[in-house]
């Protein structure tokens, strides 16, 4: 049965262009009921009817997005008005409500005001503003049974705070949201990153925009040091890679981390699942080139989540056939490492459609991240095909002048070899093989103007620092002994 | 490598070969690297598979016993042969060996349990 009830969910003002999307995923795989009341979605609260208090911890049990949920009792943008619907609210329930205000129940109240600072003692007022809740347990700050929370929220331009709240909230603490796992798979502790690794906010997030559900098959074409599997491992997915750089999938690459010299012999993958708890659902990386097939059609993954490379950090390769090739240069015996020509963003993009059109199941979503210049983004300039309908689009800045957009595509029709490819892979000029070339000839400063000025800066700094007479502290050069002993 | 990937890898890419599966499994070194067993997840691969690659691996293997040569019906009622295919298929793991295309012969290494598909630049 039914028991609709209103929540509050606060958000992290963090990745704001993608909680929108994170929310619509969530509540398409959990099949949830919801009504969504607030308009100003970029607001880091919300009120949302969820159709029970269940399906709101579902809700909870997966975002990343989310810092807490809580059940609603009164909101108002003005104060006396809060404080009677409160009242109302309290009266109207109290059959419900009666639990949590017993003796036997210990209580916290958290003021939390956003965007404004308040003093301890100013936040004491705002509590005892309230003395006409019916609360007849002790007060536990440290274990309650009961924590409520008042919230009022002062905008979002720390320069211009309005002269009174624009909304004011009361609410039960009901559940936090899974931000916790930012710092459990943070990459800092990580057994083995690369230079592309993903940062586990945003993997979590490609994870859900994915779908990611327990018993689910995924796939990363472009698996690197894994970081995406991690995510999707986390979430009960069975993970499955490819990656052409040998050195990466073996873990023999050049180490990332500044105060590593060499490749520890352990460092894997598979490591880093059996890490998080996760090496159960580790299945595979293979050393593959995307560009050409290697596995069976048969095959079909319930989510392809990825982060091509985008020739800044990690080289854009394919095997390709060369025509001259030397008839000495090798023998039978001898390891050969193929050589690799540029793979240009436009035809990586179409053959990364084709392939989640092909070996996608119904319904499963590709996942994948798309650079681009941003004064040339065009909605049109994005990929397509017609057998995926892109159902996801958001941003996120870069540098001053590039920024990337996550894809959220989602297979809505069975491919078919025969038919003609009809989709586009971006026949602008700007998606293309220049976006590295563009990246790092046609910035505003050169890489060495930039150093220069950015030498003056710290230069000036420090005299500035000498004026005040404050002692330097050397981080900056332990940094740089560091990075040299490691050249030695 | 798991036995649940040798059944999906292929050598179709290298020129002129057309189908280049079952490829030809040669195991030096293996691992059992036990992992929970989760019914839900081995039916739903089961449609997938190719039972005479299943069938191959548990050959080479040497777990014949275990795995029918037939694909028997209503796999997912019988318990114990579920567990024995989740046990082939995800708990074996190939540390060193190859694959060879069964049409041209190539060889595919598996180095520190990864193989390497890689084709050299003349045979794309």
């Amino acid at each position: 049965m039914a028991n609709w009830r209103k929540f509050i969910l606060w958000f992290a003002q963090e990745h704001v262009d993608f909680r929108v999307q994170e929310f619509e995923s969530l509540v398409k795989m959990f099949g949830l009921q919801v009504r969504l009341l607030t308009e100003q979605t970029m607001k880091p609260f919300w009120v949302v009817e969820f159709r029970d208090t269940d399906t709101a911890l579902q809700y909870a049990s997966r975002s990343i997005s989310l810092r807490a949920m809580f059940e609603l009792y009164a909101h108002s943008n003005k104060l006396p008005e809060f404080h009677q619907r409160l009242r109302n609210h309290i009266t109207a329930n109290w059959n419900t409500l009666v639990e949590y205000f017993r003796v036997e129940s210990s209580f916290k109240i958290v003021v939390e005001t956003y965007n404004k600072h308040f003093s301890q003692r100013e936040k004491v007022e705002k509590i005892e503003s309230m003395d006409y809740l019916p609360i007849e347990g002790p007060v536990n700050l440290k274990n309650p049974q009961v924590e409520w929370w008042y919230i009022e929220f002062w905008g979002l331009n720390p320069t211009a705070v309005p002269a009174e709240p624009e909304d004011i909230m009361f609410g039960r603490l009901v559940a936090y949201g899974q931000r916790h796992l930012i710092k459990e798979l943070s990459l800092k502790q990580r057994k083995f990153i690369g230079n592309t690794s993903m940062d586990a906010q945003l993997s979590l997030l490609m994870a859900n925009q994915a779908m990611v559900r327990k018993g689910d098959l995924v796939f990363d074409p472009f698996v690197g040091s894994g970081s995406l599997l991690v995510s999707a491992a986390k979430w009960g997915g069975y993970v499955l890679g490819a990656d052409i750089d040998y050195m990466m999938v073996h873990a023999r690459c050049r180490p990332s981390r500044i105060t590593q010299k060499v490749r520890e012999k352990d460092e894997s993958i598979r490591a880093n699942l059996k890490q998080y708890g996760c090496a159960d659902r580790y299945m595979d990386v293979v050393v593959a080139d995307f560009s050409n097939p290697v596995w069976d059609p048969r095959i079909s993954f319930d989510s392809i989540i990825t982060d091509p490379p985008y020739g800044i950090r990690e080289a854009m390769e394919k095997v390709e056939k060369k025509i001259s090739l030397k008839a000495n240069t090798r023998s039978d015996n001898m390891v050969h490492y193929p050589s690799t020509s540029h793979y240009s963003l436009q035809s990586l993009y179409g053959d990364l459609l084709v392939f989640a059109a092909k070996h996608l199941k119904l319904a499963g979503r590709l996942v994948c991240w798309l650079p681009f210049h941003s004064e040339d983004y065009d909605p049109k300039m994005l990929p397509q095909h017609q057998n995926l309908i892109l159902i996801a689009n958001s941003e996120q800045q870069l540098t001053g002048k590039t920024a990337r957009r996550l894809l959220t595509y989602e297979k809505c029709s069975e491919y078919s070899p025969t038919e003609p490819f009809l989709g586009s892979t971006t026949q602008l000029p700007t998606l293309s093989q220049d976006f590295r070339d563009r990246y790092f000839n046609n910035a505003l400063e050169s890489r060495k103007e930039r150093r220069v000025r950015k030498a003056e800066v710290r230069k000036q700094a420090q005299v500035e620092m000498n004026a005040r007479g404050k002692i330097p502290s050397d981080g900056r050069s332990k940094k740089r002994d560091l990075n040299k002993a490691r050249f030695v | 490598m798991k036995l649940s990937t040798y059944n999906f890898l292929t050598s179709m890419a290298i020129k002129g070969v057309k189908v280049g599966f079952p490829l030809k499994l040669t195991i030096n070194k293996k691992e059992v690297v036990e992992s929970e067993f989760n019914p839900t997840f081995v039916e739903r691969m089961l449609p997938k598979l190719d039972w005479s690659a299943v069938y191959g691996a548990a050959q080479v293997a040497e777990l014949t016993d275990d795995i029918p040569a037939v694909q028997p019906e209503n796999i997912g009622e019988n318990e114990l042969l579920m567990q024995k295919l989740h046990h082939l298929l995800f708990e074996i793991d190939v540390l060193e060996g190859q694959l060879e295309c069964p049409e041209t012969g190539r060889v595919f290494p598996i180095t520190d349990g990864i193989p390497n598909m890689l084709l050299n630049e003349d045979e794309v």
